[in-house]
């Protein structure tokens, strides 16, 4: 909330930078709440299961006694463990992920992008002790979520852990995004050369980006956009009128990404 | 130099579909073994599809393959690098004979801190009721309220009672050892709120003790009570001193005197005793909660000896043990 990150930046010993997009309190409460649910069933169903076999061997006298005594404790004993092992097993499981998490496509990890250890699973499941106070309401653990950058509760302090959004990237399909289906620049070879050799990476990939993106723009946004693209892109290699003729902003701007990127090798 | 990003693709998609296989397999079964070859293959999977990621993010700056190629890499990574120490396999022997006791002792200060909060609050306990015996209703909470009859009637209602194991003691018991683990574990967490809290709640159970302890001893129920409480608290007690311990190893930790490491790094050099510590207490409070259930609660007079005498000497060894196990011998001269 104050100073939020959205998304952990991770440099590895390669030198490689990638980011990890970190999961927003909301869907962490919808998880939670799909969690309790889930604690909520299974103490149920066991302490009915218990019950069940209380009340089928009740009539026998010694062993009726014992069983429904223990079977009273263990109800007892079973509803602490189930809120406190639910998570450590569903975690360890399922490699950081609770059915909650699952279901909304969460997962926890190592703050330096590592996977979770044993270690870590435990210390930030026992904090939930603390993060739920008070009573059960999990104030405390909302409050420190709200409050720190990278949306942890102070289990993910203490474990070093947070939780991520998993993101679904379906691979790239590059040649739709851009493909130009008659690239008039191709006529003038040596400005497309001139083109590639004048333009500075960082220039090509606004341009890239811009085509593969353009979908998402606002129609003026768009439009004014692409104005100025091609109007910088004109300054580099002037192309003659002849080819460059009925050409919108837009479609200039794609001969040009056309030009760098598909047709560099050619 | 811009890459020709249609070619580029083509040429390395098989490799990042490759990584992308094993790493589902992976993902699948966590515990798998990888022989070598597969391990070697994804490492070399892992390098190629990074570089390719730098080359992507240098000469192209492509967003969606960008984006795809960096969930890969982020996902081999985590595989690759895992946290540091898991590998180590568990050994419970040595676990008990040695990291336990020396990890106890590392920390010795922070429990001689967490005892005498726990003390202090007994005798502060103690000290209030002997000044006015009319507040002992307002130390005892709601689901101690057995606690508020008088010591001698209840000592002459438990000692006139058969032996009779099956009368909800065991519904009783399991209700003190959740209460009690949950005591332990939040004397533990409430050190990160720079252990304020870890004191207050030592300090409080103390108070409960030391209110009970007042009213049985002035009763003329000490033999009662020592019989009562010993057996189990020889154990438990620890058990929460520990968990005290484990808190003021945090709230040490928050404060970061003596250091200048960031807090994430001092919390991942106290990670392995908070666990170890806590391991020990939970398995302190697992045996109190059995000698509990099966021994403390039955009050036949002629139990009383045995029961003491059974108490002081888990008491002896339990001190002897985290004293002493696991202590390297020095060479003779």
């Amino acid at each position: 909330m104050l100073g939020r990150t959205t998304s952990l930046e991770v440099r590895t010993p390669e030198g490689v930078t990638f980011q990890v997009p970190i999961a927003s309190p909301f869907s962490r409460c919808l998880a939670l709440a799909i969690d309790f649910a889930v604690v909520v069933a299974l103490t149920l169903l066991l302490s009915q299961v218990i019950n069940l076999l209380k009340f089928s061997v009740s009539e026998i006298p010694i062993i009726g006694d014992i069983i429904s005594d223990f079977g009273s404790g263990a109800i007892v004993l079973l509803q602490f463990l189930i809120f406190t092992l639910y998570g450590m097993i569903t975690e360890w499981l399922w490699s950081g992920q609770t059915l909650g998490k699952r279901i909304f496509r969460l997962r926890v990890i190592d703050e330096r992008g590592l996977s979770l250890g044993l270690k870590q699973i435990v210390i930030r499941n026992l904090f939930r002790f603390l993060d739920i106070l008070p009573s059960t309401f999990y104030l405390l653990g909302s409050i420190c979520c709200l409050f720190t950058k990278r949306c942890q509760r102070m289990g993910d302090i203490a474990a070093g852990t947070l939780v991520v959004r998993e993101v679904d990237v379906k691979p790239p399909q590059f040649s739709e995004a851009i493909s130009v289906e008659e690239n008039s620049f191709a006529t003038a070879p040596h400005l497309e050369a001139r083109l590639r050799q004048k333009t500075p990476p960082e220039e090509a990939r606004i341009a890239l980006d811009a085509v593969t993106r353009r979908s998402e723009l606002d129609p003026d946004c768009r439009l004014r956009l692409f104005a100025r693209l091609a109007d910088h892109f004109r300054d580099i290699a002037e192309f003659p009128e002849e080819i460059t003729i009925g050409l919108s902003d837009e479609q200039y701007v794609r001969n040009v990404v056309d030009t760098l990127f598909r047709r560099a090798a050619a | 130099m811009i890459l020709d990003l249609d070619k580029f693709i083509a040429k390395e998609r098989p490799f990042w579909d490759e990584l992308s296989e094993l790493l589902r397999v992976r993902s699948e079964d966590p515990e798998r073994h990888a022989p070598l070859e597969e391990a070697q293959r994804f490492y070399y999977l892992y390098q190629r599809t990074s570089a390719d990621l730098v080359k992507l993010n240098t000469f192209a700056g492509e967003v969606e393959t960008t984006r795809f190629l960096e969930r890969i890499v982020a996902r081999a990574y985590s595989h690759l690098h895992e946290s540091g120490g898991e590998s180590v396999p568990f050994r419970p022997l040595e676990w008990i004979t040695k990291t336990f006791p020396c990890t106890f002792r590392r920390h010795w200060l922070a429990f001689t801190l967490s005892c005498l909060a726990f003390w202090v609050g007994a005798g502060f306990g103690a000290g209030a009721l002997a000044l006015n015996y009319d507040l002992k209703g307002d130390f005892i909470p709601p689901q101690f309220s057995h606690l508020n009859e008088k010591p001698s009637k209840r000592v002459e209602r438990e000692e006139k009672q058969d032996f009779d194991a099956f009368q909800g003691r065991h519904t009783f018991s399991s209700q003190l050892m959740v209460n009690n683990t949950k005591v332990t574990i939040l004397a533990m967490v409430l050190g990160f709120l720079w252990g304020i809290f870890t004191f207050v709640m030592l300090f409080y159970n103390g108070t409960l003790i030391g209110v009970v302890m007042f009213d049985y001893i002035t009763d003329g129920q000490g033999t009662f009570l020592t019989a009562w409480l010993l057996p189990h608290g020889s154990f438990e007690l620890p058990a929460i001193f520990i968990g005290g311990q484990a808190g003021l190893v945090i709230a040490r930790t928050m404060f970061g005197w003596g250091t200048n490491l960031k807090l994430r790094q001092r919390f991942s050099r106290i990670r392995g005793d908070l666990l170890t510590l806590i391991g020990g207490a939970a398995l302190l409070l697992v045996w109190a909660g059995i000698v509990e259930s099966f021994l403390s609660q039955y009050h036949a007079p002629q139990f009383y000896p045995w029961k003491i005498a059974f108490g002081a000497i888990q008491l002896i060894a339990l001190v002897l043990y985290l004293s002493f196990a696991g202590r390297k011998r020095t060479p003779e001269a």
